[in-house]
């Protein structure tokens, strides 16, 4: 592939303003919600004393996690030399940054006291996976702008291979941070787990590749860009594997509690009688989110297949992360075995929650915010190829 | 040097060592009696021995805790801050039933302040685990962090605040073993109301005061720790798990 030609959107119809537009309401509902919360507390909220992250966690993960794994479109054109997906880079360094900055308006939004933003950066305790995190996030931010001027100015076109790199090894470590979050919570049973890194890292490959996946069908068939079969078919390809590979994570998982006396009945309640949670995890998760997108992308292969897998992918990530995060919380602690404990904390029971309006609202309006920054700067810098038809790619460069 | 005069020698040496040093071991002790206006130390490592079969129906220790520290509620026990709460055990095998007060257990290696980003949730030299309400942003990771339940985040606007005990909207808070009390050297609501009105079946003291009641029991006594398995070296001890 000599060179690839790259131009912004025309980003002046009227279905752009009101792809913005729609954007922009959700935003100002998210706004609105967070504002709401902040004056009256998170009573608003269907959060309380045992389930203490809600659902704006789910989304902020699931930005945060799809972020980092959007990024890997460039990393296998930078770092793994796959000319294929060079024409992509750009836009999967985009999107790393802009789900980023959807997730983290998110949770910073959430905070009990989001005024004290400044607090967080300038008061650390390194022993917090937490704060390693503030950094973690930030420094992604300028990895992925680095990376993205490497591929943007002629110049530096040399140096985005090790910017690629650069870039590479900081997301497997941001989502290593991710994951730790909960693997290195040692009094909850659902999550105390050195495996919930890597199964972060499988997820965000996954979930990132599924929406960068739909972002580029939808971004090239309103600008009228050309996407070839052979560049869908081998996104699909690779997201089939990392679905699976998510899939043998999580087998791995249970597997290995299903084994261990004492985890018995965490297992018993994600998997058999937990309510909402099992329910979220065999028809969520594992249905939609894993085999209907096997299913989809290796015996069906279609456009609509591959749009329906991702949408799946993204639907059943979303059900993995309330079932992680939500289920976690609301599986009693263990404090005294071998007893039935009941207290006004609600200790020994599962902990109630549903999810509220303000809490949904604030964390669509960070899926909103992520779109809209990322439709911006597809109209103000040339992120998108004029061209992905299967002429104008090298398909033996794969 | 004959062995006889050099042994008369080493004796001399070492009574000469005990009269310089023995007033400086004397001074040490009174050092443990700290004043109000000294900073906390390390020499004291406060804590509590609570005997479960002392321990009763009555609710008198969640009743003086909430009122000592101003905690008041909104009829919602979902979202109401406890600082302290009752919690009835029952054995899944035999039936045999038990209730005990449950609140933060000030451990040696807490897992809150472990995990605070801003490190708002920070141990006293004391031992006493207390969050600072200037610098908590309201990320509730120690509340997920806790193994007892023990911190609860402040889901609406808090009225009735006592001047000894800061509160706020938007902020994770906890017991603080009356922490303006211990300075004043009292002991906390909670064992003071026990003592006075409930079943007399806690302890506050020193645990590094040999000569204090709750270093004496737990020396003398069997004792245990909630969730010994996390090898969190608890300040707060139970006899009768």
């Amino acid at each position: 592939m000599a060179s690839v030609q790259y131009r912004e959107i025309d980003g002046r119809s009227g279905g752009f303003y009101a792809l913005l537009g729609g954007l922009g309401v959700l935003i100002a509902a998210g706004l609105g919600a967070a504002w709401s919360m902040e004056h009256h507390g998170h009573a608003v909220t269907g959060m309380s004393n045992r389930i203490v992250w809600g659902m704006p966690h789910v989304f902020a993960l699931f930005l945060i996690v799809a972020a980092s794994g959007a990024l890997n479109v460039a990393s296998i054109a930078s770092v793994f030399g796959r000319d294929l997906y060079k024409p992509l880079a750009r836009l999967s360094g985009l999107l790393a940054i802009t789900l980023l900055a959807g997730g983290l308006a998110v949770l910073v939004l959430d905070l009990g006291r989001p005024d004290r933003l400044i607090v967080a950066m300038t008061y650390y305790n390194f022993k917090s996976i937490f704060a390693w995190n503030v950094f973690l996030y930030t420094g992604f931010f300028a990895v992925a702008a680095l990376y993205l001027w490497t591929l943007f100015e002629r110049r530096m076109n040399g140096y985005s291979k090790r910017a690629g790199l650069l870039a590479f090894l900081w997301r497997l470590v941001l989502t290593t941070g991710t994951g730790s979050i909960f693997g290195l919570l040692v009094a909850r049973e659902p999550w105390n787990s050195a495996l919930l890194a890597p199964l972060f890292i499988v997820m965000s490959f996954s979930f990132g590749l599924a929406v960068f996946v739909l972002v580029l069908m939808a971004a090239c068939r309103w600008s009228g860009r050309a996407l070839g079969d052979v560049v869908l078919n081998r996104l699909g390809k690779l997201l089939g594997v990392f679905v699976a590979v998510v899939l043998y994570f999580v087998a791995v998982q249970h597997l290995t509690n299903l084994y261990i006396a004492r985890q018995h009945e965490v297992e018993r309640f994600f998997l058999w009688d937990g309510g909402i949670y099992p329910a979220l995890f065999w028809f969520g998760q594992i249905l939609i989110g894993g085999i209907l997108p096997l299913v989809l992308l290796f015996k069906l292969p279609s456009r609509r297949a591959i749009a329906a897998a991702a949408a799946g992918v993204i639907l059943g990530g979303f059900a993995q992360l309330y079932v992680i995060i939500i289920g976690g919380q609301a599986y009693p602690q263990l404090m005294f075995p071998d007893k039935h404990v009941a207290s006004s904390f609600f200790d020994g029971v599962v902990a109630a929650y549903s999810p509220s309006l303000p809490e949904v609202a604030l964390g669509a309006g960070g899926v909103a915010l992520a779109l809209a920054l990322t439709a911006v700067a597809l109209k103000v810098l040339p992120f998108l190829p004029r061209s992905l038809a299967d002429g104008d790619v090298d398909p033996a460069a794969a | 040097m004959n062995p006889e005069r050099r042994q008369v020698l080493g004796w001399g040496a070492a009574a000469a060592a005990g009269a310089v040093l023995a007033p400086g071991l004397s001074l040490i002790e009174l050092a443990r009696a700290r004043s109000p206006e000294e900073a906390a130390s390390a020499l004291q490592r406060w804590g509590l021995l609570i005997d479960i079969s002392k321990c009763g129906e009555c609710n008198d220790c969640v009743t003086a805790c909430h009122e000592e520290n101003g905690v008041t509620g909104h009829g919602r026990p979902e979202t109401d801050a406890q600082w302290i709460r009752k919690v009835n055990l029952r054995d899944k095998r035999t039936g045999h039933a038990q209730t005990l007060p449950m609140m933060c257990q000030h451990c040696e290696d807490p897992p809150c302040v472990d995990v605070c980003p801003t490190g708002a949730s920070f141990k006293r030299e004391d031992g006493i685990v207390l969050v600072d309400k200037h610098t908590c942003i309201g990320c509730r990771y120690c509340v997920m962090a806790c193994p007892y339940g023990a911190r609860s985040f402040i889901h609406e606007a808090v009225s009735g605040q006592k001047a000894d005990v800061p509160r706020g909207k938007g902020t994770v808070e906890s017991c603080t073993l009356c922490v303006h009390r211990v300075d004043r050297g009292e002991t906390p609501a909670c064992v003071e109301a026990c003592n006075r009105d409930g079943g007399k079946a806690m302890v506050f003291g020193d645990l590094n005061d040999s000569s204090a009641e709750i270093h004496r029991r737990l020396r003398s006594e069997p004792s245990s720790q909630v969730r010994a398995d996390l090898a969190l070296n608890t300040g707060v001890r139970y006899q009768g798990l």
